[in-house]
């Protein structure tokens, strides 16, 4: 199967494609194929390197949810030198779409939550595709409180088609889930870092989205619904999913001139997928890095700099 | 008064279309009663045979609630700006004009200043009919402000809402607006603020995951639709019909997220009974209201 699978990278396949029948024809017939090869290969980065030079917005939204693109638990594992996953809210069940556990990374201590979605029916049956439902924002919030009662930061992973909408969801109050966590987060006595390495959809990314840095990654995006959903509502047309991603500006780009997120951590070329271990490893410095700053902020400031950081937030004018 | 109204009800039946274009008769969506409007409006806009709580207006609950309807604006002159220069089927700025023409507000949330029952409180009530009472900036900024006056003059704080949540057109502007509002709660509520919500049809999306679901007291208006999701999402989702009844106030008063669901009669005396209840003029100098 080709690596290539998204829209944009059709040209991409072409010349692999091309790379495979010369090189088998030079196999078949013993004609000396390797300078074709070099010829074609070096069309094929040059390709690469223009295509991801002007990535369109619906092109990142694309990779951002690509299948083989590393989820919370890749990183993780690739990022940790030490990991123990916990489980449960305490009050009725563990979520299985938002991961927490204690980390080590560089031999610091650091609480991790992460939305999880799964690869496959299968495991995304069981990650619910990413959709956290009220236990998992509770959960969440429970290992940041222990995470503030012994000093240790908090990171979390944004990755989600948004909060799931359903019929338990509902009964259990995932609108009091998520604004719990919106309040108590905004007060947590430790550093706080936020970071999204795919999907952010509404309030169901935002439920773990509150922090002192808002950092993307770079093929990623977060706005207050989905492209698609945009479109049904406001283009009457849920076909037009790409023109509401341009309309709502959604991209980590976007975010970083809106003022919302605070830094855009660079991906390996072609994206993360690509080179997932490149990937964690540029993710890995990018929180050691913030982290480094944020802990000699005491207590009082750090909260009353995330509280100022958040009053500033949106576009208004006094007349 | 039952007896009488219900008599001259039979009679409304064959009203000619004259009478109610000139909008003197309202039939009840919910009974089918076609009811006169003027009683309705007496009656708190609460229908007389089936007690549905017609939506009303910032105005209307400042009647009810604001001693001698006196009060000072707050944050009064803060505008929407498109700061996206969003464009969907509509232009955003195009709808910004329609919604002050149609509604005579300049946003979705008014945030007043006034006595209740003699207690000054900060109150912010969402307009519905303003852009489907949706959250964008300027009702992160008006709500927060509001948050601010009360914990500065430690004055007790209600916001009646009706929301179908956040403003897509601001994009992640009006996202972040859960946050901010959150976060100015998380400050009011740690200097022992009370805050009330009253919850009204509809209450929905990121509106009921901030500062809707974040009050002291949660009180709602009976039937309300109040949720996160919307009913026909949720349906899609999960593939089968909704039970009767879910995602109404009374769904969640049984499922623990309200405290209470009071009639619109008793509103005004109910928050009144709380306030008394906590004390609040302890904290609080009750003299004439500054404007900040
Ligand atoms: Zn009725």
């Amino acid at each position: 199967m080709s690596k290539y699978t998204l829209e944009f990278e059709e040209s991409l396949r072409e010349i692999e494609e091309k790379i495979e029948t010369v090189k088998s024809t030079g196999i078949k017939t013993g004609v000396d194929v390797t300078s074709t090869v070099q010829q074609l290969e070096r069309k094929l980065e040059d390709k690469r390197k223009s295509i991801y030079k002007n990535l369109s917005r619906w092109d990142r939204v694309q990779l951002a949810r690509h299948p083989r693109r590393p989820h919370s638990l890749d990183y993780i594992e690739m990022m940790c030198d030490e990991w123990m996953e916990l489980h449960g809210d305490r009050y009725f069940g563990d979520d299985k779409a938002i991961v927490s556990g204690l980390a080590v990374i560089a031999g610091k201590s650091i609480m991790i939550i992460g939305q999880q979605k799964g690869r496959g029916t299968k495991d995304n049956m069981l990650r619910n595709f990413g959709m956290p439902r009220p236990e998992g924002y509770r959960k969440a919030l429970r290992l940041m409180k222990l995470a503030e009662k012994f000093n240790i930061p908090i990171v979390t992973l944004i990755d989600t088609p948004g909060a799931y909408p359903g019929l338990g969801a509902e009964e259990r109050g995932q609108a009091e889930a998520i604004a719990k966590n919106l309040k108590e987060m905004a007060i947590i006595g430790v550093p706080i870092i936020n970071i999204v390495i795919g999907e952010g959809a509404s309030g169901g990314a935002l439920g773990i989205g509150v922090g002192d840095r808002l950092l993307c990654m770079e093929n990623t995006w977060y706005s207050v619904i989905s492209p698609e959903g945009c479109a049904s509502i406001l283009f009457r047309d849920a076909t037009r999913a790409k023109d509401a991603a341009d309309a709502m500006k959604v991209t980590s780009i976007d975010l970083l001139e809106m003022g919302i997120a605070d830094r855009i951590i660079p991906e390996p070329e072609g994206s993360a997928h690509m080179h997932p271990k490149k990937a964690s490893e540029m993710l890995k410095d990018v929180i050691l890095e913030e982290l480094a700053q944020l802990v000699t902020l005491n207590t009082d400031d750090l909260i009353e700099n995330r509280i100022s950081k958040f009053e500033k937030m949106g576009k208004w004018e006094e007349i | 008064m039952a007896e009488w109204f219900r008599r001259s009800a039979d009679k409304i039946k064959t009203l000619d279309k004259r009478d109610t274009a000139e909008g003197l008769w309202i039939k009840c969506p919910r009974c089918a009663q076609v009811v006169y409007k003027r009683e309705l409006e007496k009656n708190y806009h609460v229908c007389i045979s089936c007690s549905h709580h017609f939506r009303i207006n910032s105005s209307a609950y400042l009647k009810l609630l604001i001693d001698n309807d006196e009060y000072h604006g707050i944050a009064e002159n803060v505008r929407s700006v498109d700061p996206l220069s969003f464009k969907g089927e509509k232009k955003y700025s195009d709808q910004l004009k329609a919604a002050q023409t149609k509604t005579g507000l300049n946003e979705a949330v008014r945030v007043v200043v006034g006595k209740i029952n003699g207690q000054d409180t900060v109150v912010a009530i969402m307009d519905f009919s303003y852009i489907g009472g949706s959250m964008g900036s300027v009702v992160g900024e008006k709500i927060s402000r509001a948050i601010d006056h009360a914990r500065k003059r430690k004055l007790p704080l209600i916001i009646i809402t009706s929301s179908g949540g956040a403003r897509m057109q601001e994009g992640a502007y009006s996202l972040m607006q859960m946050a901010k509002t959150s976060a100015k709660l998380a400050q009011y509520s740690k200097d022992n603020g009370l805050y009330i919500t009253i919850l009204t049809d509809p209450t929905t999306g990121g509106t009921s995951a901030s500062f809707a679901m974040l009050g002291d007291i949660i009180l709602a208006e009976p039937n309300a639709l109040i949720g996160f999701a919307g009913a026909r999402v949720i349906k899609q989702t999960i593939g089968e019909d909704l039970p009767e009844g879910f995602q109404r106030a009374e769904f969640l008063v049984e499922k623990g997220f309200v405290d209470n669901i009071v009639h619109r009669r008793d509103l005004k005396r109910t928050i009144t009974q709380i306030f008394n209840f906590f004390g609040i003029e302890k904290f609080q100098n009750s003299k004439v209201t500054e404007i900040e």
